[in-house]
């Protein structure tokens, strides 16, 4: 049975950039839990020797030549869909 | 028969035009609205791109081979013309700079977006309610849920708002919205449509595909939406190709671990009046076995919110959408994103970053990804002898609204028959096979080899003349 203490799910939260309220830890918990234990199942399968599988279509190293693609949209567009911008660049708070 | 040619030919002949099409359809959505299918219309741009269609036609020009059918992008397309919103809040207000390669080559063809349809928040959910909009209602009940996370793209044809929808399936988010409200689904081979300008959710089992009243329609877009794109690496070059000659006789296997006591017995009943159907057709049934499909939810939910929590990395309240007020840098990203996302949306953040954890990796996503290979072994035995795989689409028909919310496990039950298609990437689609004794519509699912595509539509078209 897995399972998952406040303090695991606050530092998953950390790692995952997110600041849970604590009612949400609470939830959250519970929720962990359940579909961690659910998921668990999976352990009694034996893969001794079997290679894992990331892609499914049979494609691999699709490359393409080193050249600038124009997407036909501009910079200021991009920078349109920031919250805040500054001198053509995205504003952000002070970071050091 | 198909109703985007009908279009087509009517607006072609003069007897219609592409401006009346559009009128009409944004008409049925602003008279449809209660169902909450769709979260935006585009009426300017489309009203523009209707009267350039009806004056290249009156030029006498070639305005492509959809022009003139107004169509539906679930959310989480890039569309100009209305924000893309994935229906979350942390998207709520952007404008897309770009247009999903989809609704570009659908658009190529004439074919024009009136509108975004609603969905689970970043398509994370089965039923549509962890929109950050309200849940879209069924098209045939509005007690019960439309399904999800294409619920708005399912409801919309339904109710005859337009001829077509696009949908995203990464576990079923096409097949099991269209089998709940009674319309086609088509989940394709992973890579035969492009998914650039997709929202992404889990980059290795997305598709996009469409959803139609009836086979000839979802053909149709099919053969326009199928190809190569250098903007996703993942595309196959185009192998679908509607088959006009006869359907042969076809070797049909049910899947006997989806056909289990879990399902409900109209649900069952009705897809044995169908397999019955395929018989009486002259096709070959017999029961096959895939014994690893009941693992496939577990699988599916390490794989995927490993996924997840990687791809919503992005929405961090910098580049785009909305921004929480904070003092410093990691105040604005905890809280932008702790505001933005739906409770589902960190949920399986949160599941992914666990499973991708030192110390977890191997057991849970490794294991997932080794138990993914053995899975798609077993389905390569079954397609050595088999040209077709039936089962449900879903163990139930669409629950009443409210009914699986305070259970996140129980809502990812609603997946248990989806996920094995998207896992091992080959095609499957949910055909309408009946309603239950309550009016409820049950789709059936076919699944195929990959890139079968084209052969598991020709069948169903086949079996819909039957039907009739």
């Amino acid at each position: 049975m897995a399972s998952i203490s406040k303090d695991e799910v606050v530092h998953l939260a950390s790692l995952s950039n997110i600041t849970l309220t604590d009612d949400e830890v609470v939830s959250m918990q519970a929720d962990l839990e359940n579909i961690l234990n659910y998921v668990s199942q999976l352990s009694t399968l034996d893969t001794t020797g079997v290679d894992p599988t990331y892609q499914v279509n049979g494609l691999e190293n699709i490359d393409r030549a080193d050249e600038v693609i124009d997407y036909g949209v501009s910079r200021e567009q991009l920078l349109a869909t920031a919250p805040e911008q500054s001198e053509h660049q995205i504003k952000v708070p002070k970071v050091i | 028969m198909s109703n985007i040619q009908n279009i087509v030919d009517a607006v072609a002949s003069g007897s219609s035009s592409a401006k009346a099409q559009v009128e009409e359809a944004l008409k049925r959505a602003n008279d449809k609205k209660d169902f909450n299918a769709i979260l935006s219309l585009t009426n300017e741009r489309a009203l523009k791109r209707a009267d350039e269609i009806d004056s290249r036609i009156k030029k006498g020009e070639n305005a492509g081979r959809l022009a003139g059918v107004p169509f539906v992008a679930k959310d989480n397309f890039l569309t100009f013309g209305s924000p893309t919103t994935a229906a979350s809040k942390i998207l709520g207000n952007f404008e897309a700079p770009i247009q999903a390669t989809a609704v570009e080559k659908l658009e190529a063809e004439g074919a024009i977006c009136i509108g975004k349809a609603n969905l689970d928040a970043f398509a994370h959910g089965g039923s549509t309610e962890n929109s950050a909009y309200g849940p879209t209602k069924n098209a045939v009940d509005t007690a019960r849920v439309a399904g999800g996370s294409s619920g708005g793209s399912a409801v919309a044809v339904a109710l005859d708002i337009v001829p077509f929808t696009l949908g995203s399936d990464t576990g079923g988010s096409i097949r099991q919205p269209a089998s709940f409200n009674g319309v086609v689904g088509v989940k394709p081979t992973y890579g035969t449509v492009s998914r650039f300008g997709v929202v992404a959710m889990a980059s290795s089992t997305d598709v996009i595909g469409p959803i139609t009243k009836n086979i000839a329609d979802a053909e149709l877009v099919m053969d326009v939406l199928a190809g190569k794109d250098d903007y996703d690496a993942t595309t196959l070059p185009d192998f679908f190709k509607p088959q006009t000659e006869q359907v042969k006789k076809q070797k049909v296997g049910i899947v006997k671990e989806l056909m289990s006591d879990g399902v409900e017995p109209e649900v069952l009943k009705i897809t044995n009046d169908y397999i019955e159907k395929l018989r009486t057709a002259g096709h070959s049934v017999e029961e096959v076995s895939l014994p690893l499909a009941p693992m496939c939810l577990a699988m599916y939910y390490i794989i995927v919110p490993a996924e997840v929590s990687s791809n919503l990395a992005r929405y961090d309240g910098i580049r785009y959408g909305v921004r929480a007020g904070a003092k410093d840098l990691g105040e604005l990203y905890g809280k932008s994103r702790d505001q933005g996302f739906e409770p589902e949306n960190k949920r399986r953040i949160l599941i992914g970053s666990y499973v991708l954890s030192s110390g977890y990796y191997d057991a849970y996503y490794n294991q997932a990804a080794r138990a993914r290979t053995l899975l798609i072994q077993q389905f390569n035995g079954l397609f050595e002898k088999y040209d077709v795989l039936i089962g449900p689409v879903t163990p139930t028909v669409a629950f009443k609204l409210g009914e699986n919310t305070d259970d996140p496990l129980k809502m990812y039950m609603t997946d248990v028959m989806t996920t094995p298609a998207n896992l091992a990437g080959v095609p499957a689609i949910s055909v309408p096979a009946g309603e239950t004794a309550e009016g409820l519509p049950v789709g059936v699912q076919l699944i195929g080899q990959l890139k079968s595509d084209a052969a598991l539509l020709a069948l169903a078209r086949s079996m819909e003349a039957n039907n009739e």
